[in-house]
């Protein structure tokens, strides 16, 4: 039953839900109405005052339409729909008066603001301020807090619309910030001054309004006008949060996010938002061969020869990392196949079933959590595995969704019946759930449940729910994973059976294993990280903020990253250096440039180039042999250590430092 | 005069016996049982036809307020809430009742809750009211032991439970939503409205916030009659009220006294007259300090009662009356009346929180005369920016003194810049 009712909006009839508020219906209309409290993934909170419109035949004083549901509103005489004016002279005169009353004890201090040219204060003061303050006392001050490495204060710039606090209690689940003191004297602080304890703290950098809250990696660094802005995709975790990265010349700034409604709404983890220093050190920027036991610098020619040799002398497998694009596995996966090679992404040991959509994304999408009544997590620990993912189950919780959890207890942020951490706990809890409509449930499969030595068990159990009705989506840690297995980059049997016999190992950025010692290694990557010490050819290549590709997120949602920058040094793109490779070799992959790759590429694998769709996948079950029981183990260790990028950056050791010493890490060697 | 017999609070003094028995002697608990069996909607009906209006400040019809509660609960419980934290500054009638009469309270909270069928009432009272807290414990507690309160509450066959909590002591928590904020554990700011707390209130459930005063007339009302008590002041200004006066008056009192009693006859029958004679009076906040005041040209003719009030830019407000004779600093008490609202501001919304302190400060300087003449058009302004503008009425509150302050004083103010740019 829809609820549309009439309403007149500056003299415009328009019909809208009872229950929108008026700054949604004005929205909507186009019809913009100032405002610094209110955010529409938060809570209302009503306090800043600036949104204040004339009710037409109300009280005689204006409303604050973001709190004002249009259900409220009292019809005018003889049953006219009810009257709002937005530009009349109480609505204008109500905004001057309370821009007047935010500015007065905000400091002047915009030109060394790194809010200064993206501020709402700053532009609304210029929509709908005075020129000039009648105020004559003196200011208010107010002490700066440590919120830790990634935020930094200047709370006499706050105006105590309490976004942040709204922020990080409802949406971030952490309870360290609040508003102390009373009236003018009210402060935003966090309890007993401790530093934030959350990978999504980042997000209240976006949403404080003024320069209160600012990224502290990017202070002083650069003003937002100079910066280039290029809308890309984040690799940091298999969500795909869509993220926008800020250059100037040849550095990446900083990173924000973009919104997204069926991804990451409009938030990004810490690790997405502070991870670019990373992008910066530990760089591989000119190709080396290993002379002696010893890396050499060499030319790229050389490189390309010497790999060429090696290639073509002994038996090849390939395998894909975690941060390699579809266009770079695709490439690499057809030079394989010319070498008659063997290919494989499952690096981490992880028995994802081969050709089995269903069974490798599930069949379920990220906004189906939204909707979940029951949502089963299995194997996985969301809230370091996809941070934003995880505030969102937490946001379904708090709607009253019941989560439920088999495998390591761990503090996720909301709460949720533990049901064992082992195999035979999830067989045990599938089997109570043999009587129940299973039509809202949500299933949630982590890398922990999919271990090779679970025997695809876990999955098959999943599975069979999934087939009397519930939803199945396979959370993956590894942006690349998804793509390279829906482009068949892997070998039946698994790591084991693709290093078997293999003389030289095309590496193509897989950072997170050893390699075993024998085979010859090409590690063709952006960072000196593991893989590159194992090499003994290096290709450099660029970094994901450095070159144009595909990724497929954990739904199987393909979405187009750019290129934000040059990549460093010699460093080329991923995909070219395995078609200069080719050519090398005397047998060049059919295309010359990135368009032509996708051209062929949506030839063979159409799906991919179907830009942020999400394919429904047919349920294809697999058979359940009754495996011993195991453990379930989450994959991640440490948050901020995923990546060769992240490892790369000060910022994100910092936060893992503080992170394992305030878990207790270090108490012993202290 | 309002006489002896018709007085709803006998023992307003604590001259007699504050004890249940006390209580009784004097009339009240009589009958309660049968006042609640005529029905909910008897009793709605007979507040409303008493045109009784809320004591608390607002003045809205009691009896309307109580049938905007759902007749029937959707499965949430109804909640009764008497708002106890009296703080408006000049205001000490509740205190009265509750240490004097607590069982016009405590029958009335029975009667309201029942009208607005609710099981449960709190009586939300101010932190600095201790003893006044104990004393009113000591009354429910004996309650409780006659019967008169619990399972089948004074054998009316309807269960009701009352509880006592005590603030911390912050003017805010006054207002109604805050209140209830802080009797849910929550740090006292307001809410928005809507939502009504007869919608959604004390935990999300119906809630009708009541002041004490008019929840404690209730009983009498219903034994006595509707028309009796509308029998006493003026048209839509009915019933008896208890009106506190304070300041310069030779014997300041708590007086319990008929509506629309003119203000001279207020202060000379009661208080002995203003101190030196009515001729040396200079002003008079009539309703607790958030209200304008009146000149002494006002003052002359003034009713007290919420119409004549609000039509001379006023109000009745709690009926609290500070009477300042011509010996007082007219800035200073209204700088300090900036004060208190600055220090009492929650600090929630954007006009109170530096509106407030603004006003202050720019009264700091009229009083001391060190300011321009056209200030005070700012003054003016800023009140104005700060009034209607805010979650809740507290920046109301704040705005009218000053603004009282400049309509009838505003020469004062000038001569006082004058004067001190003279000096200078």
């Amino acid at each position: 039953m829809s609820d549309l009712r009439k309403i007149i909006i500056d003299g415009i009839e328009t019909e809208a839900l009872g229950d929108m508020t008026l700054i949604q219906v004005c929205e909507q209309m186009g019809i913009e109405i100032p405002r610094f409290c209110y955010h529409e993934r938060l809570s209302i909170a009503g306090n800043c005052r600036m949104c204040l419109v004339e009710i037409v035949g109300g009280p005689p004083k204006p409303a604050a339409s973001c709190a004002m549901q249009v259900k409220d509103l009292r019809p005018g005489p003889e049953g006219a729909p009810p009257e709002i004016r937005t530009r009349s002279d109480m609505a204008r005169q109500a905004r001057e008066g309370v821009m007047e009353f935010l500015l007065i004890n905000h400091p002047l201090d915009c030109p060394i603001c790194d809010q200064g040219g993206e501020c709402d204060l700053q532009d609304q003061a210029v929509a709908y301020g005075m020129d000039f303050s009648r105020y004559r006392e003196a200011k208010r001050a107010i002490d700066d807090l440590d919120l830790g490495p990634l935020v930094e204060t200047h709370m006499t710039r706050c105006i105590s619309c309490t976004r942040c606090v709204r922020f990080t209690t409802e949406v971030a689940g952490i309870t360290q910030m609040g508003q102390s003191g009373r009236g003018e004297d009210a402060e935003i602080i966090s309890y007993l001054n401790q530093t934030l304890h959350s990978n999504m703290q980042g997000n209240i950098i976006d949403l404080c309004p003024v320069g209160a809250l600012t990224s502290k990696p990017y202070a002083f660094t650069a003003r937002s006008w100079e910066l280039e802005k290029v809308e890309s995709i984040d690799v940091m975790d298999a969500l795909g949060s869509n993220i926008r990265v800020d250059s100037k010349g040849r550095r990446v700034m900083r990173i924000l996010p973009r919104n997204h409604d069926g991804v990451n709404e409009e938030w990004i983890s810490d690790k997405t938002r502070f991870v670019w220093d990373g992008l910066t050190n530990q760089r591989l920027d000119r190709p080396f061969i290993r002379v002696d036991g010893k890396l050499v610098a060499c030319s790229w020619d050389q490189a390309l020869d010497e790999a060429g040799s090696l290639l073509k002398s002994e038996q090849v497998t390939s395998i894909a990392g975690d941060l390699a694009s579809v266009e770079a596995v695709y490439a690499l996966g057809q030079l394989t196949d010319s070498l008659k090679g063997k290919k494989e992404c499952r690096v981490n040991n992880v028995d994802l079933p081969i050709g089995n959509r269903s069974g490798y994304v599930g069949t379920s999408r990220i906004e189906d959590i939204d909707s979940a009544g029951r949502i089963l997590m299995v194997g996985t620990n969301p809230g370091v595995e996809a941070p934003v993912l995880n505030a969102r189950i937490r946001a379904s919780w708090l709607a009253g969704s019941h989560v439920e959890l088999v495998g390591e207890a761990v503090d996720l942020t909301y709460g949720y019946k533990h049901h064992g951490t082992d195999l035979l706990s999830w067989q045990k809890l599938a089997k109570n759930l043999e009587n129940v409509d299973l039509a809202d449930t949500l299933i949630i499969l982590g890398q922990g449940a999919l271990h090779e030595s679970l025997d695809n068990s876990a999955l098959g159990i999943a599975m069979n729910l999934a087939d009397r009705g519930a939803g199945l989506l396979i959370l993956h840690t590894a942006a690349a994973r998804v793509g390279a297995m829906d482009l068949g980059f892997a070998t039946e049997g698994g790591m084991d059976q693709a290093l078997d016999g293999a003389g030289v190992i095309y590496n193509l950025g897989v950072d997170e294993i050893d390699i075993p010692s024998g085979p010859k290694v090409i590690y063709q990557g952006s960072h000196g990280d593991r893989g590159a010490h194992r090499a003994d050819i290096i290709l450099p290549a660029a970094a994901y903020t450095e070159e144009a590709g595909i990724f497929v997120n954990t739904e199987g949602r393909p979405q187009l990253a750019s290129k934000a920058t040059f990549p460093v040094g010699e460093a080329k793109e991923n995909w070219a250096i395995v078609r200069a490779l080719s050519g090398k070799l005397g047998m060049p992959l059919e295309y010359n440039s990135q368009i032509q790759l996708r051209l062929k590429l949506a030839k063979e694998f159409p799906h991919l180039m179907e830009i942020d769709m999400v394919r429904q996948n047919e349920l294809q079950p697999i058979e359940t042999e009754q495996a011993g029981n195991a453990e379930l183990k989450n994959v991640i260790n440490d948050f901020y250590l995923t990546n060769p990028i992240a490892r790369a950056s000060a910022v994100m050791a910092e936060l893992s430092y503080l992170t394992r010493s305030r878990d207790g890490e270090f108490n012993e060697a202290a | 005069m309002l006489a002896d017999q018709d007085r709803i609070f006998t023992n307003l003094y604590g001259m007699g016996d504050c004890t249940l028995a006390g209580a009784r002697k004097r009339g009240h608990w009589d009958g309660t049982a049968e006042l609640i069996k005529k029905g909910k909607d008897w009793i709605i009906t007979q507040v409303k036809e008493s045109g009784l209006r809320g004591r608390g400040g607002a003045g809205f019809p009691t009896g309307l307020k109580w049938s905007f509660m759902p007749r029937n609960s959707d499965g949430r419980p109804h909640y009764l809430v008497v708002n106890a934290d009296e703080s408006e500054p000049g205001t000490c009638k509740d205190r009265e009742i509750m240490r004097h009469d607590p069982h016009t309270l405590i029958e009335g909270c029975l009667i309201a809750g029942f009208a607005m069928n609710s099981n449960v009432g709190y009586i939300y009272i101010r932190g600095e009211y201790i003893r006044e807290k104990e004393l009113l414990q000591v009354a429910i507690d004996e309650a409780y032991d006659a019967g008169l309160l619990g399972g089948n509450a004074c054998n009316s066959g309807w269960d009701f439970d009352l509880y006592l909590h005590h603030g911390a002591g912050a003017y805010i928590c006054g207002e109604e939503t805050a209140l209830l904020e802080s009797l849910e554990g929550k740090k006292g700011m307001p809410r928005m409205k809507p939502p009504f707390p007869a919608g959604s209130g004390l935990y999300g459930c119906p809630t009708t916030v009541n002041n004490v005063e008019s929840i404690a007339v209730v009983p009498t009302i219903l034994r006595r009659g509707a028309t009796w008590f509308a029998s006493f002041g003026r048209e839509n200004n009915t019933g008896t009220k208890i009106f506190a006066i304070s300041g310069h008056v030779n014997s300041p009192c708590v007086v319990e006294e008929t509506m629309s009693i003119s203000l001279r006859e207020l202060i000379d029958k009661h208080c002995d007259g203003v101190r030196g004679g009515w001729d040396n009076l200079k002003a008079v906040i009539p309703g607790g300090a958030s209200v304008p005041l009146l000149p002494k040209s006002l003052c002359d003719d003034a009713i007290m009662d919420f119409d004549w009030l609000r039509d001379h830019q006023s109000g009745l407000g709690t009926a609290a009356v500070i009477v300042m004779d011509q010996s007082t600093d007219i800035i200073k008490a209204i700088w300090r009346l900036s004060k208190f609202y600055k220090h009492e501001s929650c600090g929630q919304c954007t006009p109170c929180r530096e509106g407030a302190g603004w006003m202050m400060r720019v009264m700091d300087r009229f009083v001391s005369g060190k300011a321009d003449i056209e200030e005070i058009d700012t003054l003016l302004q800023i009140t104005k920016q700060v009034e209607g503008h805010t979650i809740c009425a507290l920046g109301d509150a704040a705005a009218w003194p000053v603004q009282g302050l400049i309509r009838h004083f505003r020469n004062e103010i000038e001569d006082r810049i004058l004067q001190e740019k003279i000096s200078v």
